[in-house]
């Protein structure tokens, strides 16, 4: 029962995104299409389950007083094997992501959840919550973009759903957008958090 | 001191299991990203060339062009196409600076000194704004004529269309076009005339 608890808190109770708000330059930058959210938050996933498992099985042998500088080349290393992956067999995903890949590294959602729970728990707990943790970030990054996509450029994953005389409104598809989207979802989360209550 | 060669022993181990697994993958990995890249630039270069049945990326023209302010080598690389040994085009990459940074062009040049086609590799222009410079924008440029010198937005007296409100991208595709282009009367040698001219 503890299991799943971990995996489901990560997509509403302790969601990355919107309620710890962690890992904000990959949510604000590379969502202007679905299918990067998508990619972004599924290489993410991969980082943070490989790096977590391997800190948690390694939590007794890390001394307390490294443990950040081991986390950090564990973390390290398992984004470049997705970067030199990605670039090899995914190429062109590898291009829309391409500077972001290596920011991976800085993600605070993985070094948090390292630090903060696969570091002090078992194994499979740890897997359970990067898997919940990863794929939550992975679902909000991937609404984020899904509606910048739509009011932006008026496709989603490149097929046009508004139609042809739906124009386009830029605003969406730039930074600002970006940031205005992710205050609504903020607030509306934050509304049915209390109407929950 | 117990503590201390502890803390040095695991760290060190840590970081040579990483250092070795990254070497592995780098090594599975080097060949098929070579060949992406290969791929990426001989689809560019297809895109600018009418038909052909050789190698161009074999086949190349590299002109030093000096250093520029940073002290990096400029070159520029002329890729070659032939069909069934004879000359048919000439493809190369043209940049210059655009309103979100630098942009690069592939131009593909045929042997009667036409444009036979532009494409646009690289950018970092506004979406949907300047971004439009890959699409119908960029298409003016075909069949121009390197000997007339009319590649030029309206507004500069020149024959191409401007993309509306986003003059700089357009201008900015011109210049790589046009500097391109000068690069390509100044320093490309033409297969055919080389044999011709030590005959």
């Amino acid at each position: 029962m503890k299991i799943v608890q971990e995996f489901t808190k990560g997509f509403w109770k302790e969601n990355p995104t919107f309620r710890l708000v962690l890992g904000m330059c990959p949510t604000l930058a590379v969502t202007t299409e679905a299918i990067n959210g998508i990619g972004m938050g599924l290489a993410t996933t991969f980082v943070l389950v490989c790096s977590n498992l391997l800190v948690s099985i390694l939590r007794k042998f890390i001394p307390d007083k490294v443990r950040i500088a081991c986390y950090v080349v564990i973390i390290a290393g398992f984004v470049i094997i997705v970067e030199l992956t990605m670039q090899a067999y995914f190429y062109s995903l590898y291009k829309s992501l391409g500077l972001f890949i290596p920011l991976i590294v800085v993600n605070c959602i993985i070094l948090g959840r390292a630090e903060a729970f696969a570091s002090k728990n078992p194994v499979a707990e740890s897997l359970a919550d990067c898997l919940g943790m990863g794929l939550g970030f992975t679902v909000s990054i991937t609404v984020l973009a899904i509606i910048r996509e739509i009011i932006g450029n008026g496709t989603v994953f490149g097929i046009h759903v508004l139609g042809s005389s739906y124009l386009p409104f830029l605003l969406m598809i730039v930074p600002p957008g970006a940031f205005i989207t992710l205050g609504f979802l903020l607030g509306f989360m934050n509304m049915a958090q209390k109407q929950g209550k | 001191m117990k503590d201390i060669l502890r803390l040095v022993i695991v760290l060190t181990t840590i970081c040579v299991v990483a250092a070795v697994s990254l070497a592995f993958v780098y090594d599975v990995t080097k060949e098929p990203i070579a060949r992406s890249l290969r791929q990426e630039k001989l689809a560019a270069i297809k895109a600018v060339l009418p038909g052909y049945d050789n190698q161009p990326d074999k086949e190349v023209q590299t002109v030093m062009l000096g250093k520029d302010k940073r002290g990096r080598e400029l070159k520029v690389d002329f890729y070659v196409a032939t069909l069934n040994g004879k000359w048919v085009g000439t493809a190369f990459t043209s940049p210059a600076k655009g309103f979100g940074g630098e942009l690069l062009v592939m131009l593909g040049v045929t042997p009667d000194d036409r444009l036979n086609k532009a494409k646009v590799l690289k950018h970092q222009e506004t979406p949907g704004l300047g971004a439009k410079i890959e699409k119908e924008f960029i298409d003016q440029f075909s069949g121009k004529s390197l000997t007339v010198r009319e590649l030029k937005v309206k507004k500069d007296g020149g024959d191409i269309d401007a993309i509306t409100g986003a003059t700089i991208s357009s201008r900015a595709v011109c210049d790589a076009v046009n500097n391109g282009l000068e690069l390509y009367n100044e320093h490309f040698k033409p297969p055919a005339k080389a044999v011709v001219q030590q005959e």
